[in-house]
């Protein structure tokens, strides 16, 4: 298990287990944590699973591959720490992550 | 000729081409009812075909592997002989009863459909254009802000600008830009994903002062009374810059929105499905079905084997409404030539 925080666009912040293997974007979905729609179920196919990663877990997170970053480009208010959460894994090096949420999704 | 807007007569209209309208086509041919087909995509498919065509699917029955453009492709073979009507890039907007049943149906570009037999299979909604969440953008909709081109003379002698990297953004950069008075693409990052011809293409037009590229986001309109004057946008190192225009075309790919179904009359659960009963997917409204994602029963699963179960209970149904005098008999494609021959093979 790794523990993943969640913070929406308001501020509240969710912290939930995430199991190992699975993606941030699942651990999301399986946990009923608002803020993520992921229409394409993981395909990286719809930019509807965006998250800004915190600074601190940027470097271990890693970064978007060109496909990811392709997609990115269907996202609103893209930042450099933006992720598409479904294309991260999740591992034991990210407990402890921290999300943002953005304001929306679509 | 057909007048402009006698309706379109049909058996049974169907509102989406996904997996489950395109399987449903099988079904009522095979028991002679005739289908048109709308979907807003500009192609057959739905969800398979513009979320995860090339991704693989392993539950279809009887078929180990196949894609989602796989899938699309054998369904369009296997309901060829039934030669469907498609009227694609159209949105299904009003239906109206005017029979018991027979319907009447507008779409969006004011193209009219009567049927006996209504089949929604809308899926997760109509795909719709993504609207980007800037602040006080609604105003602007429709009058200097598009999400689609209808008619490029629109744009003719406009300052323009057009945001996104994909292939909409692209192409219609190098159609529209002839004949803009200026044109400006606005996308977050100097890499496209759209074609590489088009990008070639749209950065000699830049090298030539034709037109221009701007690497940022849009993140403020100006303008008044829905006519845009200027938008701000925040470059990549986060310096603001306010281009003048008077229209835009923001392009962010589509997603899927319940749409026009929600205003049809039919109860919805969770405000977003309609319920069926499951001895033939008919809602409340005889002569109206709804099969695949759209619908809920208990137990429902959205799965594309659901949605082709449906398909088949639904047909023996609709054929009382569009036959009212014949009585059904039950057949095997493997051993009636009567089938056979609606099929081609006999
Ligand atoms: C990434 C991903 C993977 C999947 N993998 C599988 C799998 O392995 N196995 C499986 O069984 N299922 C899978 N699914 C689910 C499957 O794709 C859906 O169950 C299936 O597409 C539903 O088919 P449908 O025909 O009911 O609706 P859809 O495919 O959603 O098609 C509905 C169509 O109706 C159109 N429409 C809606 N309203 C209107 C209107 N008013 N006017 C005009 N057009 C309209 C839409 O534009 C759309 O094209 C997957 C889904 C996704 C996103
Ligand atoms: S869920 Fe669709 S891109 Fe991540």
């Amino acid at each position: 298990m790794a523990k993943i925080t969640y913070i929406d666009a308001g501020g509240i912040a969710r912290p939930v287990d995430g199991e190992i293997g699975s993606t941030v974007m699942e651990t999301a979905i399986k946990n009923g944590v608002p803020g993520i729609e992921a229409e394409c179920g993981g395909a990286c196919a719809c930019s509807t699973c965006h998250v800004y990663v915190d600074e601190a877990w940027r470097e271990k997170t890693g970064e978007p591959s060109p496909m990811e970053e392709d997609m990115l480009d269907f996202a609103f208010d893209v930042k450099p720490n933006s992720r598409l959460s479904c294309q991260i894994k999740v591992t034991e090096a990210l407990d402890g992550l921290v999300v943002t949420t953005p304001e929306r999704q679509a | 000729m057909r007048a402009v807007n006698e309706p379109i007569k049909t058996d049974v209209l169907i509102v989406g081409a996904g997996p489950v309208g395109l399987f449903a086509v099988f079904e009522l041919g095979l028991l002679d009812m005739k289908a048109h087909l709308i979907d807003i995509l500009d192609k057959p498919g739905g969800q398979c075909a513009e979320l995860y065509p090339e991704k693989p699917i392993y539950d279809i029955p009887g078929v180990p592997y196949t894609t989602g453009h796989g899938l699309v492709e054998a369904l369009m073979a296997q309901i060829k002989p039934f030669g469907p009507a498609f009227h694609l890039g159209e949105m299904v907007e009003t239906i109206e009863r005017i029979g018991e049943p027979m319907f009447r149906v507008a779409t969006d570009s004011g193209k009219l459909f009567e049927a006996k037999v209504l089949v929604i299979a809308a899926g997760g909604g109509s795909f719709q254009p993504k609207k980007p969440p800037i602040p006080g953008i609604d105003p602007y909709e429709g009058k200097s802000v598009f999400y689609a081109v209808r008619k490029m003379d629109v744009f003719r002698d406009k300052e323009l600008l057009i945001v996104g990297g994909g292939d909409s953004a692209l192409d219609w950069t190098l159609n529209l830009q002839p004949i803009a008075k200026r044109l400006t693409l606005v996308h977050r990052r100097d890499d496209f994903r759209a074609a590489p011809d088009s990008v070639n293409k749209m950065r000699a037009l830049v090298a030539q002062g034709a037109m221009d590229l701007k690497i940022g986001q849009v993140t403020a309109l100006h303008g008044g009374e829905g006519m845009l004057t200027g938008a701000t946008v925040k470059g990549s190192d986060g310096a603001l810059a306010t281009l003048a225009c008077d229209a835009m075309l923001p392009f962010f790919g589509l997603t899927m929105k319940l749409g026009p179904v929600a205003n049809w009359g039919l109860p919805l659960r969770e405000g977003e499905l309609i319920p069926v009963d499951t001895a033939s997917f008919e809602t409340d409204q005889p002569g109206i079905f709804a099969i695949g994602d759209i619908n809920w029963y208990p137990g429902k699963l959205k799965l594309i084997l659901s949605g082709f179960h449906e398909a088949a209970l639904m047909a023996q149904k609709a054929y009382h409404y569009v036959f009212p005098d014949k009585r059904l008999v039950f057949q095997y494609t493997t051993s009636s030539t009567s089938l056979q021959k609606k099929l081609g093979v006999a």
